[in-house]
């Protein structure tokens, strides 16, 4: 059973002990004297697994628990309690073997060599990790053109802008084609096109080598556009696993549909279609029950003249924002 | 083939990468050269006080310690506690530990390529010190030569294991580096890089040789000068201290890696 899955996670926890100081002069000396620590459970009890291939996000919170999952599935850090399997091994004993199958990529956390080419770094870890010159050229050549990087290979690191350095560390954390790539916040301090970018290769990743691929980010297009499916974690539990799709008709059982009516209409015309969320000229936006949303449509199309009409979801940033601070999913 | 666990290519591709790496910082690495000329300095104050005699000394015996100990220090010299702490605070560690082979090579191979980096600078030193002070100069023989290269290398494993142990204790204190002042001390007054050891009272010199640290500067400096030295002696101490310090270094990284809690990331 535990074999099929490719992550098994089962009931994993993670104490920290944190040290805690009052403020002012006395609790520095207190602190300097008599430290006091306290036992903080970012991670309680959490259970999941993931087949090979998939594409998994991890939403919540800052300090919700999300990197301390990650960085106990690669072997970062050591579980408290709990059973861990990351493709066959137990990621804290941390052999060669497991970490020839994982990468982690961070986001604004570098392991390129500042002041020399990305090249030469791309060539230590293919040393490393054992892979042969020619096939480690054709692999780097080949993620390089997926990256669409090509004479920065050559330039400094130093001399690269944020966007060719997260590429280039995306590069050098794939060298040796791991099976499972931990990205946390691997878009973190990138321009639009940038992360779009990164988005678009780590799709072609997935499709062309099957690996699976776990993520943390705080930019909701990350998640909406990779992870078809994703875990929310919150106070270090786990409150939803699914796809966002789920997530959302969950969250809010509404749908906004926006149109355009010709003639000049008035506010009470439409209120026995859905509730009115605002009305300008003859735009008009109308929050609609989900399972009413077709009806709704029809009537509105054989009712008025609509010049446009257009179905939308509630925005998913804020209904995230939602889970975050109730910390539950309805 | 494999030495250490290493393959010759990852040794070869680490050991360039890490030369072109220093390459780049040369004026730094020129000016570290430079600032090792401690030595120098005691050389003079003790030349002029007129106290070699005290040492056991002559003047010129004195000259070619301190050169010979400027010279080891610089093929010794050790700071991975601070490339370490760095690393640990700034979360670059992380992925180090997460790739298949120990972090502590790549810092022996930075530390291997510098020394390599410093060698023109300290050649162009000595040159110098020679045409200023031409009595000192002197050639040693072969296998002297050869046996100071041995004790120089086996005081730069002592000392780079010294600083590891110092460096594992950044898994339980975030800030290392001061603890790396209670092996600097002593290594300062006990290595033999202000006085020679031979200045020290007998008793107190009993003692001293029960540390590491003479081996690191004195007696290595001793052997490159010619000196009357029990090499062979002196070269299996060294050994016994790099078979003592290495299951040490080995346990405190296992065990410290466990508290590790990828702090900066």
């Amino acid at each position: 059973m535990r074999k099929s899955k490719h992550i098994q996670v089962e009931n994993l926890s993670k104490i920290y002990r944190v040290a805690d100081k009052k403020p002012g002069l006395k609790g520095t000396f207190s602190h300097f004297f008599n430290r006091s620590t306290n036992n903080v459970e970012a991670v309680k009890g959490v259970n999941f697994s993931i087949e090979a291939g998939e594409i998994v996000g991890f939403l919540g919170a800052n300090g919700a628990g999300k990197t301390t999952i990650l960085k106990m599935l690669c072997g970062l850090i050591h579980p408290t309690n709990g059973y861990i399997n990351v493709a066959g091994f137990s990621p804290q004993r941390r052999q060669n073997a497991f970490l020839k199958e994982i990468t982690l990529v961070m986001g604004q956390k570098q392991q390129l060599i500042w002041d020399l080419p990305p090249m030469d770094s791309f060539q230590v870890n293919a040393a490393v990790y054992g892979i042969l010159e020619m096939e480690s050229k054709n692999i780097i050549f080949e993620l390089a053109e997926m990256l669409d990087i090509g004479n920065e290979l050559y330039r400094p690191v130093r001399k690269l802008s944020l966007g060719q350095r997260m590429k280039a560390e995306l590069l050098a954390s794939l060298i040796h084609s791991p099976s499972v790539l931990f990205l946390d916040e691997p878009t973190l301090g990138l321009d639009v096109n940038a992360q779009s970018r990164v988005r678009g290769f780590l799709t072609e990743y997935n499709k062309r080598t099957n690996a699976t691929i776990l993520l943390t980010s705080h930019y909701m297009a990350d998640i909406t556009t990779l992870c078809p499916r994703i875990l929310c974690v919150h106070e270090g539990q786990i409150i939803y696993d699914g796809d966002l799709d789920s997530l959302s008709s969950r969250l809010n059982p509404n749908k906004k549909i926006i149109f355009e009516v010709r003639s000049d209409v008035s506010k009470e015309s439409f209120s026995k279609y859905g509730k009115i969320q605002e009305i300008n000229k003859g735009f008009i936006s109308l929050l609609v029950s989900r399972n009413k949303v077709n009806f709704i449509v029809n009537q509105l199309l054989s009712d008025f003249e609509i010049v446009d009409l257009e179905i939308k979801d509630p925005p998913i940033d804020e209904l995230i924002g939602d889970i975050f601070s109730n910390g539950k999913v309805l | 083939m494999k030495i250490f666990g290493l393959s010759p290519r990852v040794i070869k591709v680490l050991l360039t990468t890490q030369y072109a790496n220093m390459l780049e910082y040369r004026i730094e690495i020129a000016l570290w050269a430079l600032s090792g000329i401690l030595p120098f300095i005691m050389l003079s104050l003790w030349t002029e006080s007129n106290t070699a005699n005290t040492f056991s000394f002559t003047n010129i015996e004195l000259s070619r310690y301190f050169l010979s100990a400027f010279l080891v220090r610089q093929f010794s010299v050790v700071w991975v506690v601070f490339l370490f702490e760095e690393d640990a605070l700034l979360g670059r560690l992380s992925p180090y530990l997460l790739q298949p082979i120990h972090p502590l090579w790549r810092y022996v191979s930075s530390h291997l390529a510098e020394q390599l980096t410093r060698f023109p600078f300290a050649f162009l030193i000595a040159f110098i010190f020679f045409t200023l002070n031409p009595s000192s100069f002197w050639i040693p023989s072969f296998p002297r030569f050869l046996f100071a290269c041995i004790a120089t290398n086996f005081a730069f494993i002592i000392a780079f294991l010294l600083q590891s142990l110092i460096a594992s204790l950044c898994f339980w204190s975030e800030k290392a580096s001061s603890l790396e002042r209670l092996i600097f001390v002593p290594y300062l007054f006990l290595s033999g890089l202000l006085v020679p050891l031979s200045a020290f009272p007998s008793h107190i010199l009993k003692f001293v040789l029960y540390t590491p640290f003479p081996y690191l500067i004195n007696f290595p400096a001793r052997i490159l000068s010619g000196m009357p030295v029990d090499i062979l002696k002196i070269i299996s101490i060294q050994i016994i201290w790099i078979l003592i310090l290495t299951p040490i270094v080995r346990f405190l990284w296992q065990i410290g890696v466990r508290r590790y809690t990828a702090m900066g990331s």
